[in-house]
């Protein structure tokens, strides 16, 4: 389905920044006053169609930035631009045009069924009846809704509600998508039913994706382009490829021996970790590869359990930091 | 309608609870009683309270108990804000196109306050013959007009007073000790108070325009305050007036909203 953008950009910050006041009590009277910079002047633009991972460590600002786009919070400094509207004045009007998932958080009615949830729905967002009913078939269809259609919503499965959480902020066509950690907390099977259909949205309605996410997985399976936060501050913004081409190079095997008290010693890579019978061996992937490295220390002892850690977001910030002098 | 749906939406929710709703309304109607109850004794105890004869404090109570249980009704459930603010939840309305006042009022409707409304009605019922006025068109036009005031400045305060969640976690209290507090006061009439509550509650706040005004001026009941009779007619005024302070107030909380982390 064709879909027509107002502008070309969806969403712009600049030199954006959010500073909350902390009180905290001192004495019996006094209170001390502590600035919290939340977001620190991040600047980036996401254009139509684009579909944009938005990674950071716990407390990074990532979800003040998510807020402060779909005009939750009002920014300390700075302009947010989103399809051309200004967030917190025409809050309202751009709430019809955007979709927005807390992963967290159900824009559900907990007592009602999905069914109801939806029906509502569109009287919220004031949608056509006709656009509905065929866009609550598809969904329902396509997410495969049905068996639990009738079920209130707190006796569902995090999977079930998360595909139902979608449904709910896509139902009103929105040009952009924002979710934030859409795939916290789920199963495998559920998390690739998460990606594949995101995937569709962006591809088949053009629907620009904006999403946060812990996972680095989510971001390699879904996006081009990625936007790393750090302390408030942007700290990358490039092609996934590229950047795990240049700093998520590192993986981890672990092994388990059969006997306690062995030692490994492999010709490419470096033990970090020994506790009893499990050993952490760490190895670069350009220069050596995992299927060599399992059967240069499978020679060396006899091996019961064997898995590969993928380095998670936090490794990779901190990698990043030492290769950039100038930051941190 | 947009209200009407989410209101009944709030309902078939509360009705997979309604043992609990039942207990909830019937308790909620006798403690509304109880108020009336403790005002008749003391009535039957002394003639007259202040000069108004026992229907005509009767008719005071019941014109401002009928515009607080509207207000409870339709507009208190604006009070939990607090919850919603704290927990965050507040998010989700905000990310509706919808004003988040309304959706807020009718998340939390709940249909057994209905229960406050039952002994405002009924004492309302057997005061109007017992006043001793001649109800023209023209006064009942007056009475309807007090009606709707009363349960706009009742309305406008619990959404005023709420507004301060957005800047203080314990506003709740605050916003009880005005309206609940407010209609407590409104049950007796205004002279009876000393000069700096009737300056305050009465005419800063203003809940002498929610029943003392427009009682005093219909039942021309004794009046030794010597309110001129022109002073009912700034009533809406005095009603919008509450309206437009809450409205602002409301909509500089919401930008004041902090959200929390997640």
């Amino acid at each position: 389905m064709p879909t027509t953008h107002a502008s070309p950009t969806a969403v712009r910050l600049e030199q954006v920044a959010k500073t909350y006041v902390v009180r905290t009590r001192a004495g019996r009277l006094r209170r001390h006053r502590t600035e919290v910079h939340a977001v620190d002047g991040i600047s980036f633009e996401v254009g139509s169609g684009e579909m944009v991972g938005y990674l950071g460590p716990n407390g990074a600002g990532k979800s003040t930035t998510i807020k402060m786009i779909t005009g939750i919070l009002t920014p300390t400094r700075g302009r947010v631009e989103v399809l051309g509207l200004r967030p917190v004045d025409d809050r309202r009007r751009l709430a019809a045009r955007i979709g927005v998932v807390f992963g967290q958080r159900s824009q559900l009615w907990w007592d009602l069924p999905l069914r109801d949830s939806f029906d509502l729905l569109h009287h919220v967002y004031r949608t056509d009846a006709e656009r509905h009913r065929s866009n609550v078939a598809g969904f329902v269809d396509r997410l495969e809704l049905g068996p639990f259609l009738d079920t209130p919503v707190r006796q569902l499965s995090l999977g079930q509600r998360m595909r139902g959480e979608l449904t709910a902020a896509l139902l009103h066509d929105p040009e952009l998508v924002v979710l934030d950690e859409p795939t916290i907390g789920l199963d495998v099977v559920s998390k690739f039913a998460v990606r594949d259909f995101l995937t569709e949205v962006n591809r088949e309605r053009g629907t620009t994706v904006l999403l946060t996410t812990h996972d680095l997985d989510d971001v390699e399976q879904l996006c081009e382009r990625m936007l790393i936060i750090d302390h408030g501050r942007v700290v990358l913004d490039g092609g996934v490829a590229e950047f795990k081409e240049r700093h998520g190079t590192e993986r981890v095997l672990v092994v388990d021996t059969e006997a306690v008290g062995l030692s490994f010693t492999p010709t490419d890579a470096e033990v970090v970790k020994v506790e009893g019978p499990r050993h952490w061996i760490r190895f670069d992937r350009r220069r050596t590869s995992a299927a060599t490295l399992i059967a240069e220390v499978s020679a060396q002892h006899p091996i019961r359990d064997i898995a590969i850690e993928e380095p998670d977001i936090e490794t990779l910030i901190r990698d990043l930091y030492r290769s950039r002098p100038e930051g941190g | 309608m947009l209200y009407r749906r989410l209101v009944a939406g709030r309902i078939r929710s509360d009705w997979q609870y309604r043992a609990s709703f039942f207990t909830f309304l019937t308790a909620q109607t006798l403690i509304t009683s109880l108020e009336f109850v403790a005002l008749a004794i003391l009535v039957r105890l002394v003639p007259t309270l202040g000069g108004w004869t026992p229907a005509q404090v009767a008719f005071l109570y019941a014109v401002a108990a009928f515009g607080f249980g509207m207000a409870d009704l339709f507009v208190s459930p604006v009070e939990r804000i607090s919850v919603w603010v704290q927990t965050g939840t507040f998010d989700r309305l905000l990310l509706r196109p919808a004003p988040a006042l309304v959706q807020l009022c009718a998340f939390e409707f709940e249909l057994r306050r209905i229960g406050k409304l039952v002994p405002a009605v009924l004492v309302l019922g057997w005061a109007l013959p017992n006043v001793g006025v001649d109800w023209s068109p023209t006064r009942l036009l007056v009475l309807v007009m007090a009606l709707v005031c009363a349960t706009l400045i009742y309305a406008s305060l619990w959404v005023l007073t709420s507004s301060f969640s957005f800047w203080a976690v314990a506003a709740k209290e605050a916003t009880n000790a005005v309206t609940y507090g407010g209609q407590f006061a409104n049950e007796y009439p205004l002279h009876l108070y000393r000069d700096w509550i009737r300056a305050t509650l009465g005419w800063g706040i203003p809940l002498a325009f929610v029943s003392y005004v427009p009682s005093q001026y219909l039942l021309d009941a004794s009046n030794p305050l010597g309110m001129p009779s022109w002073l009912v007619a700034t009533t809406p005024a005095v009603a919008l007036a509450v309206m437009a302070v809450a409205a602002v107030v409301w909509g500089v909380g919401i930008r004041h909203y902090q959200s929390t982390g997640s």
